[in-house]
């Protein structure tokens, strides 16, 4: 089965998936594996990463040296096609004019969505991150903990393959032996920040990236994560063979021809197809989900964007993995038969959606020029500082409840259009002299916080605007609480602290509502369908299902209960499994 | 999430924010600059995986006259190195004529200050030699330089002048070390394929005393 037209659909799929990135492309490999028969809507174009990646592009080959802009966010080279802050045709509103109450909406419509872009930095939430509530009384706590997870991060880890080491740190997992794939050798000033940082108590270890550091041991892996599914294991070691190990160059964001390091499109999509139980239709974008007369999921109707009809597929569970927003939209769309849309009884489908606080902060080491020249390239950052401050922090001691990691980047990278940025003035060999002598002494420092879910951050249906289907937009509302403006100043000043530790001078630390990066601007949008265990306070189960509809299935973000600092999609991937492995079995029991 | 250069990423906030409409819809299609009728840009879906070259998105913009004073400041700004190429030989000018002939807020904000700034620099040159800027000796060039380059105090009727030399220096430095002879030149040698990450050298971990 292959990715198909619309004169190919079948009318006996077992579940139709809706989104083709981490969640849906999860989904569609765990149910494919286990004899599943799948559709997959996607609402962007077919898009192969071994023929249209730009890997080694060099900027002076781009269009305006590869700079952003607004079509091209993250640079020209970025994977992301019709997708970004602005779709075409696609709008969404604000309910408010105010910068800090607007709310950045990403998509990217392709297939493999935003897993084709991010960053691949892979960190598993801890125990802690599960039981939020329990611990200091804010938030919501999820009803499952982390041991319920851990063996799907185990599965998930060893599929993609993650590489990072175990450090036995506070709510910062180990994986098990054999689990993660060896971490790259810290860079230069990686190790120059270790030794200096470590004054300040600031750890400095090796951080956790979906890309392959070796190739991955498709003779025994698939055995671990299928023991009694020969067929699953044929399929998943053929992909594992296909996929080499990193060449250490090229920045990862550009998608990886290779397959070294993980997206929807190299690593669950191919063996899912090979299985011959998906069929993947692009260009269609989800509109609704048909419930039968019982009140079930029954399909999907959908828009195909090439000739704007609208279609109906049917099939005996629906999945959600639209991201978060766009799940609650097609939840708040779906109005045939209730005026509040669908899995909405708790009146909570769009409410609680987070983001990641995020602030930065540059400065220069003066230590770093004149550094003897070698090849700093190599599969993004090699080490990060996870959050170190869980005790004080725990007994009040700051302004702020939650945590977040650090994430640096030092040495020579890839020169962009910016390199002359902060030289002083002057021209020629001086300037040159001088732009060759600092160049590589910048440290950019970037925090990646968790933000407690408030209610005064919701999207909702906009009365009046449609996009060019006609389909109602999101109107988002957005508010950062204390929390997360203490925490994006305490940001700035502990970037201020390491840089001058290093011996440098930084950029200066403001006040957390000027430091804050705008919600949405992180990309790490969950929530909308938070689980729970009470069915009055949540829109689904432990289990990804909507309360309301237990064949209809949130197996993106959306299902987030909080949002720790460790980046969301491993833990998308991890409950995506979960809840399909749950849905296979209620299905065999006949329960659905 | 990625990194996006935190310059780039604050620059281009900044204006989009301001681009955002009082309904808060995000417009694609702003308005059309009345010296722009092309109107052409990237879109949201071009072909990656090719090499692009100035002109072929959109057309430019220079005349004979401003590329000869573009070429010759470029050429003053980054001289080569032994055995290197100059700027103008490697494109350098024509890129900054594909950023301010193009259709974004960034660089629309350049075109102006580019395209004036070129013809006052060949204006200063035959007020002050009688011959257009190109034409000057690299003497006679660099006395131009200096009065608006900000080393020295500028003098007041000189600041647009100020304001171009700071955005065409900007626009030829990005220009220039993102070519392989300038990339080279700042000590980046990544973008090559390595069987095996060997960290950094026994140099360079001495130089911090990490050795």
């Amino acid at each position: 089965m292959p990715i198909i037209t619309e004169k190919e659909l079948r009318p006996d799929y077992d579940v139709i998936v809706v989104g083709s990135g981490a969640g849906g492309g999860q989904s569609a490999y765990t149910l494919t594996m286990n004899g599943v028969k799948v559709l997959l809507l996607e609402a962007g174009r077919n898009y192969d990463p071994a023929t249209e990646t730009p890997m080694f592009q060099t900027p002076s080959q781009m269009p305006l040296r590869g700079m952003s802009t607004r079509e091209k966010p993250f640079g020209f080279g970025d994977a992301t096609v019709d997708g970004g802050w602005e779709v075409p045709d696609e709008p969404y509103t604000q309910a408010n004019d105010k910068p800090e109450e607007r709310f950045w909406w990403w998509r990217a419509r392709m297939l493999g969505g935003r897993t084709n872009h991010w960053g691949r930095i892979s960190l598993r939430n801890g125990p802690y991150d599960f039981k939020p509530y329990s611990r200091d009384g804010l938030g919501f706590d999820w009803p499952l903990a982390y041991e319920d997870v851990a063996p799907y991060y185990d599965k998930v880890e060893l599929l993609i393959g993650v590489y990072g080491s175990n450090e036995g740190l506070e709510n910062t997992p180990d994986s098990p032996n054999g689990t993660l794939l060896p971490p790259p050798k810290a860079r230069a000033g990686e190790l120059y920040f270790k030794k200096h940082v470590a004054k300040l108590g600031i750890p400095v270890v090796p951080i956790h990236r979906a890309v392959l550091s070796t190739r991955q041991d498709h003779e025994n892996i698939p055995r671990r994560l299928f023991p009694h599914n020969p067929t699953a294991q044929k399929l998943t070691a053929e992909s594992m063979k296909a996929r080499a190990a990193c060449f250490w160059a090229t920045d990862c964001v550009r998608g990886c021809s290779i397959r070294a390091n993980y997206q929807s499109t190299t690593v669950h999509l191919p063996p899912a197809l090979a299985s011959g139980n998906l069929d993947i239709l692009c260009d269609a974008h989800a509109r609704e989900v048909i419930l039968n007369d019982q009140g079930k999921a029954a399909g999907v109707a959908y828009v195909d964007k090439k000739t704007g009809q609208e279609r109906v597929v049917k099939a005996r569970a629906v999945i959600l993995a639209a991201s978060s927003g766009e799940t609650a939209r097609i939840l708040l769309n779906s109005r045939a038969k209730r005026p509040e849309g669908v899995a909405n009884s708790s009146g909570l489908v769009g409410k609680y959606i987070m983001d990641t606080v995020g602030a930065g902060l540059g400065g220069r080491v003066p230590a770093f020029e004149n550094l003897p020249v070698h090849n700093e390239d190599g599969a993004g950052a090699h080490v990060y500082v996870p959050w170190w401050l869980y005790r004080p922090q725990h007994a009040g001691k700051l302004d702020f409840a939650r945590g977040y990691h650090i994430e640096f980047t030092t040495g020579r990278q890839a020169p962009n259009l910016n390199v002359a940025g902060p030289a002083a003035p002057g021209y020629g060999r001086a300037f040159k002299e001088d732009l060759r002598r600092t160049y590589g002494s910048f440290v950019g420092f970037s925090g990646r916080g968790e933000m407690i879910p408030n209610k005064d951050s919701f999207c909702e249906l906009d009365p009046s605007v449609k996009d060019k289907w006609g389909i109602p937009v999101l109107r988002f509302h957005w508010k950062w609480s204390s929390h997360e403006l203490n925490q994006a100043a305490h940001m700035q000043r502990t970037f201020k602290e390491m840089i001058e530790a290093a011996g440098g001078s930084a950029g200066n630390p403001t006040t957390g509502d000027k430091a804050i990066k705008p919600g949405g601007f992180i990309i790490h949008e969950v929530g909308g369908g938070i689980m729970g265990a009470d069915r009055a306070k949540s829109v689904t189960n432990a289990w990804n299902q909507c309360w309301d509809i237990p064949n209809l299935l949130l197996n993106d973000g959306s299902a987030f209960a909080s949002n720790a600092d460790k980046n969301p999609t491993l833990t998308i991937m991890a409950l995506a499994w979960r809840a399909c492995d749950h849905l296979i079995d209620e299905m065999r029991k006949g329960n659905l | 999430m990625l990194r996006l250069d935190r310059r780039q990423a604050l620059a281009w906030l900044a204006v989009a924010a301001v681009g955002l409409t009082a309904a808060g819809r995000l417009p694609l299609g702003a308005a059309e600059p009345a010296d722009r009728p092309h109107g052409k840009r990237i879109g949201a879906d071009p072909v990656l995986n090719k090499t692009y070259v100035p002109g072929e998105l959109w057309p430019l913009s220079f005349t004979p006259a401003q590329q000869a004073a573009a070429d010759a400041l470029a050429d003053l700004i980054l001289p080569p190195e032994a055995g290197g190429k100059k700027p103008s030989e490697l494109g350098v000018p024509a890129f900054i004529d594909e950023w301010v002939s193009s259709y974004y807020d960034e660089t629309l904000k350049d075109r102006p200050i580019i395209l004036a700034g070129l013809t006052w620099l060949d204006a200063e040159a035959q007020r002050r030699h009688g011959a257009v800027f190109a034409k000057l000796t690299e003497a006679q060039q660099a006395g131009i330089a200096d009065a608006i380059c900000g080393v020295k105090p500028v003098k007041k009727e000189h600041k647009p002048g100020q304001d171009f030399f700071k955005r065409f220096r900007h626009l030829a430095a990005g220009g220039y070390y993102t070519t392989p002879q300038g990339m080279r030149e700042l000590g980046y040698v990544g973008n090559t394929p390595s069987a095996t990450f060997d960290g950094p050298t026994p140099e360079a971990l001495k130089h911090l005393g990490l050795a």
